[in-house]
């Protein structure tokens, strides 16, 4: 697998000290299995942020 | 019969007018003026900026929604404010001047019994020289602020787009264009979606990529940044969104002035005194906001808009605007009834609210120029103010003028935000954050400010399909069709 986030640091540049992800978290962003799974986690989470702000 | 006139028909406006015709029923009267015939879901001008979606897609015509909600609609902007009256009357009235078509230009006055300020902001362009006049935006850059102005960016994406398949690199630079902008996070969704449009036009490598602005870090999004739980950790919004640019190969520049936009250049002024130029083929800053220049009369005819409004134009409420040094602030600063002081039927929500200070930290240069973000007012927070505003006046005009008054302090008040980072069913992504509370409360949460509990965020497909949810959600909202009031703001 290719080190997918890590080409664009620049040594020394900018973005030399932040983190990058790897292949699997870069991968599990577009899975759609997953992400039906953080999907109803995200709502949830959401709908309480929203229920206590009313 | 009470008349209750609502100044503005963006999110904030168009919440409280529509639930206070629920509220109100036919025996009392509910006024909307605003100079836009259509609704405008701004959130979605994103897509719009990278021609993903179209004008019709994130408007509708207001006037029939306003009728079948029992609500008296002028197409017109306000001028002025006499909330004593006049000479031969005590009752109060705006000053409204029509901006439809055939009778564009004449005048009226609308007498209320309570007001609502929701005029939303200025889009103010003539502060920057080059950035535009006043609040018409200029020839050197496009932005995502309306409707318009989004199909106008996607026209010029595309030509250079077509610039880069040709073989011609292009300069591409997003952010703010004055060192003290708000909504740093529309330009945040509109550079990641700029990003993933070129990657998919095949450019990528044809593009350099780079963010402009007043920040004095990446993630500040005019709340001073957040602390996230993620793995475990509480981590700062910095990694979060540093993290995103180093992935997309976008370079920033922050802590930025912008103090001047040419054709193909802008020069800046950092947080250090150091003066820079960055050149562009392609560029959007959003300009900074500041009041819609609405003007107070007294019943003498003397003005009292300095009495009724801040400097900046937005209108004083019930927030404390005296607690000088940053040191000094506290969440109770923020407003929570949005009354305004003097006058007590006269509310304000949504931006058109004057803020008691930044939310993010204040600072300036060397020259002594200030660079920091102001504070959003906008999205879910302003939906929240429209609804409670109109709840404390309904109350007031249907259980008598002692009615306790209805609170919604953005100090606790959370917010759910979801920044596309790129559109399409199964390839797009976007950042789902929720923030609690909005403005950081130090005494409460001691250290990050928030709630780390209900303060997380992540990328994924799975934001990107609530984002798009969203837009459908809250324009069915907006056109009150079946259900409308049971969709959150």
């Amino acid at each position: 697998m290719s080190k997918y986030g890590e080409k664009n640091i620049k040594a020394y540049g900018n973005n030399f000290t932040t983190m990058t992800p790897g292949p699997v978290a870069k991968w599990m962003r577009t899975c759609v299995i997953f992400q039906f799974f953080r999907f109803i986690a995200i709502n949830i989470k959401m709908l309480v942020v929203v229920s206590k702000s009313h | 019969m009470a008349r209750l006139v609502v100044l503005g028909g963006g999110v904030s406006g168009h919440t409280a007018a529509t639930f206070a015709a629920k509220w109100l029923g036919s025996a009392h009267e509910v006024v909307v003026v605003t100079p836009n015939a259509k609704w405008n879901w701004i959130p979605s001008n994103i897509w719009v900026g990278v021609g993903q979606m179209t004008k019709e897609d994130v408007t509708f015509d207001l006037a029939p929604v306003y009728a079948k909600a029992g609500i008296t609609y002028h197409q017109a902007k306000a001028l002025g404010i006499h909330p004593e009256g006049n000479e031969t009357s005590d009752k109060p009235y705006v000053v409204i001047e029509s901006t439809k078509e055939g009778s564009a230009g004449e005048t009226e006055n609308v007498e209320y019994d309570y007001l609502i300020n929701a005029t939303g902001p200025k889009l103010n362009f003539g502060a920057t020289p080059g950035l535009g006049e006043g609040s018409e935006l200029g020839e050197h850059t496009v932005s995502v602020c309306t409707a318009d102005h989004a199909v106008h960016a996607a026209h010029e994406l595309d030509k250079c787009i077509e610039k880069m398949k040709a073989g011609e690199r292009q300069k591409i630079l997003i952010g703010t264009g004055h060192g003290m902008c708000t909504c740093q996070g529309a330009a945040f969704e509109y550079i990641f979606n700029i990003e993933h449009e070129v990657k998919k036009a095949g450019v990528r490598d044809m593009a350099d990529i780079k963010w402009i602005s007043n920040e004095s870090f990446l993630g500040d999004f005019g709340v001073g940044g957040l602390h996230m739980k993620a793995m475990g950790f509480a981590v700062s919004s910095k990694i979060f969104a540093e993290s995103l640019f180093a992935e997309r190969d976008v370079d920033w520049i922050i802590g930025a002035h912008v103090n001047k936009v040419e054709s193909g250049k802008i020069g800046y002024e950092l947080l250090d005194g150091s003066m820079g130029e960055e050149e562009f083929d392609f560029s959007m800053l959003i300009p900074p906001f500041a009041g819609v220049g609405l003007k107070a009369i007294n019943k003498a005819g003397e003005d009292i808009t300095d009495t009724m409004f801040a400097p900046n134009g937005f209108l004083k409420v019930d927030a404390n605007y005296g607690a000088g040094a940053y040191e000094n602030w506290k969440a109770s600063d923020w407003p929570s009834t949005y009354q305004n002081p003097t006058y007590g039927n006269v509310f304000a929500c949504g931006i058109a609210f004057a803020p008691p200070h930044p939310i993010s930290k204040p600072m300036s240069s060397p020259n002594g120029t200030p660079i920091n973000p102001t504070p959003p007012r906008t999205g879910m927070p302003s939906g929240i103010m429209g609804k409670t505003v109109a709840h404390s006046i309904c109350d007031r005009i249907l259980k008598g003028e002692d009615a306790p008054l209805h609170k919604a302090s953005m100090a606790e008040m959370g917010a759910a935000c979801v920044a596309s980072a790129g559109k399409g069913l199964f390839s797009g992504t976007a950042a789902a954050m929720t923030i609690y509370p909005v403005v950081p409360d130090f005494e409460k949460y001691p250290g990050t400010g928030r709630d780390t509990d209900y303060t997380f965020g992540e990328i994924g497909l799975a934001g990107h399909w609530i984002k798009h949810i969203l837009h459908h959600l809250f324009i069915w909202k907006a056109k009150l069709k079946t259900g409308w009031t049971m969709i959150p703001e």
